[in-house]
């Protein structure tokens, strides 16, 4: 089950809230394998896990049952040796750093010097396309740009991984189509393994080599749905019957995630 | 600022008005005791030149606190005691003196307990506490204590400034430092950002726009408290002297005088800070 390529498993994973209302099954018996260079999709109702199962990987969360390892060892470990980047669903900016400033911040506190932050910064900046808006300010930058240059900083460092928590939610659906696209662009050209949460089919069908499709009460997987798409994927793949005859697996998994939820 | 100006010069002139009326309302009683005690009756014009040109009316007007104000400040080296200014800066070296310690105190404070649970549970009680205290009752305490240990003239008064200063900054700075979001620290610890890292990069960025609010309470308390403690030292110098002494004579427009000042100081103090405010976050990006 375990090869070498697995970035990331997880064995019968539980994690229970306790909250006032009592205890809140967000995830139950989660199995699941990522492999390098994989690009894995989350896709659920709200409520059914999705962005706690990422949490717990990046060791945001601590589980209560099961096991979890990152790059072989514990998340903890895993960030620790600051092993991914992590975007989250606003662009979190620091209004008083640049755009490099900011892409530069990761980069000050792993101790890298100057010379190699400010190289590292161009670099970025160009995958993402942002070249020449290093010394521009967050506020002059539009919605879509500022989650550019928040997905820059999480490529700064060294990380293999990348976890993205429905990073494109906040954005309208032009702008998410472009970033989709620069998205996969900038997967095929660093190899990073990449785990995605979001509550939109096609942009989970059209990013995706492998579909995790999960639903509510309690958060658990419903079917697990490998992409034979092809790597090289223009928008128009989106009207071919391939691409919509895995949307309408994950709809149906959805669907029934939710009729025995 | 043109739009306020408007209605703020409206409201100053009806203060105006209002002042000028009450002048002629309060201090009449006097007028008509001296005019009866001449037997002489007032006609209403006299009245009113009257209550607004007396030596210790009960309420000074305008152009006579003004014309005080003057002569105890241009037509008066600064060093002598009789002027105003001397007098200012008296209060205004307390006051500021004051203010740095407060400030320093509070930021140490608002630290501590942001960093530590102990020092939240613990401290945080202490620190209101101390302000419900009447700082007119504690401060001819301080200026005893510190007096009996040798310690007088600036020192005791910025003590008392600085004890009504530190709370507005502890306050502001345990806020300004919590106000990054769960996102913001969740990202940090992606990163394995140390706790130091943590403050310097993030929660005292963060916590600016609280600090300079902070700062502008903490400045007019400190001033409130130099002039404090200015009042058991025997009248010495400064303005709560001028107040002080005002109130021992009966030289009411003295005291008006010193109180105008005293505002004036405050308003030009919260002013400066408002400036620093502005320049600093609009550099920060943070008043958009």
């Amino acid at each position: 089950m375990v090869s070498k390529d697995t970035i990331i498993h997880t064995e019968h994973l539980n994690l229970t809230f306790q909250t006032s209302d009592g205890p809140v099954h967000a995830l139950s018996d989660i199995n699941l394998s990522i492999e390098r260079g994989e690009f894995v999709s989350f896709i659920g109702p709200s409520g059914c896990g999705k962005t706690t199962l990422l949490r717990v990987m990046a060791d945001l969360e601590k589980p209560t049952g099961g096991t979890a390892t990152v790059n072989g060892v514990s998340p903890e470990e895993a960030r620790k040796a600051r092993a991914y980047g992590y975007v989250f669903q606003a662009a979190g900016l620091y209004p008083w750093r640049t755009v490099g400033g900011n892409i530069r911040l990761p980069l000050e506190i792993m101790g890298y010097d100057k010379a190699e932050q400010s190289a590292r910064v161009a670099k970025v900046l160009e995958l993402v396309e942002l070249t020449g808006f290093d010394k521009k300010f967050p506020w002059q930058l539009s919605g879509g740009m500022q989650q550019r240059a928040s997905i820059a900083r999480a490529l700064a460092f060294d990380a293999d991984i990348l976890f993205m928590d429905e990073p494109f939610g906040a954005l309208d659906e032009i702008v998410r189509d472009h970033l989709n696209e620069q998205l996969l662009h900038l997967w095929e050209r660093t190899n990073k393994t990449i785990v995605f949460v979001t509550h939109s089919i096609p942009e989970a069908v059209y990013l995706s080599t492998k579909i995790v499709v999960m639903s509510p009460r309690p958060g658990r997987i419903a079917d697990i749905i490998h992409s034979n798409l092809p790597k090289e994927r223009p928008l128009e793949i989106r009207d071919t019957p391939e691409f919509l005859e895995i949307a309408a697996r994950v709809r149906h998994g959805l669907r029934t995630g939710h009729e025995d939820g | 600022m043109r739009k306020s100006f408007v209605p703020i010069s409206a409201v100053v002139l009806a203060i105006v008005v209002i002042w000028y009326l009450a002048a002629i309302a309060l201090n009449s009683a006097w007028a008509y005791d001296r005019a009866k005690r001449a037997d002489n009756p007032l006609s209403f014009s006299q009245l009113v030149s009257d209550t607004w040109s007396q030596e210790k009316p009960r309420l000074p007007v305008p152009h006579q606190i003004a014309s005080e104000i003057y002569k105890t400040t241009v037509l008066q080296r600064v060093t002598s005691k009789r002027s105003l200014v001397w007098h200012g800066w008296i209060t205004l070296s307390a006051t500021l003196l004051g203010f740095g310690l407060g400030t320093g105190l509070g930021i140490v404070l608002a630290v501590g307990i942001v960093h530590s649970r102990a020092m939240d549970m613990s401290v945080m009680p202490w620190v209101i506490a101390s302000q419900t205290v009447p700082i007119l009752a504690v401060a001819p305490m301080i200026i005893v204590v510190l007096n009996a240990i040798g310690v007088s003239g600036l020192l005791p008064k910025a003590i008392i400034s600085m004890y009504l200063s530190f709370f507005p900054v502890v306050v502001g700075m345990v806020k300004g430092l919590r106000a990054p979001d769960a996102m913001q620290m969740d990202q940090m610890r992606t990163w394995n950002t140390g706790r130091a890292t943590v403050f310097w990069k993030l929660r005292l960025p963060s916590s600016m726009p609280y600090l300079f609010t902070s700062l502008k309470i903490a400045m007019a308390a400190s001033l409130v408290g130099a002039i404090v403690g200015e009042l058991p030292t025997g009248a010495v110098a400064g303005l709560g002297a001028r107040l002080l002494a005002g109130s021992y004579y009966g030289q009411t427009i003295q005291i008006w005088s010193a109180l105008i000042s005293a505002a004036a100081l405050a308003a030009v103090l919260v002013a400066l800070i408002g400036l620093a405010q502005n320049i600093t976050l609009r550099k920060m990006g943070m008043l958009r």
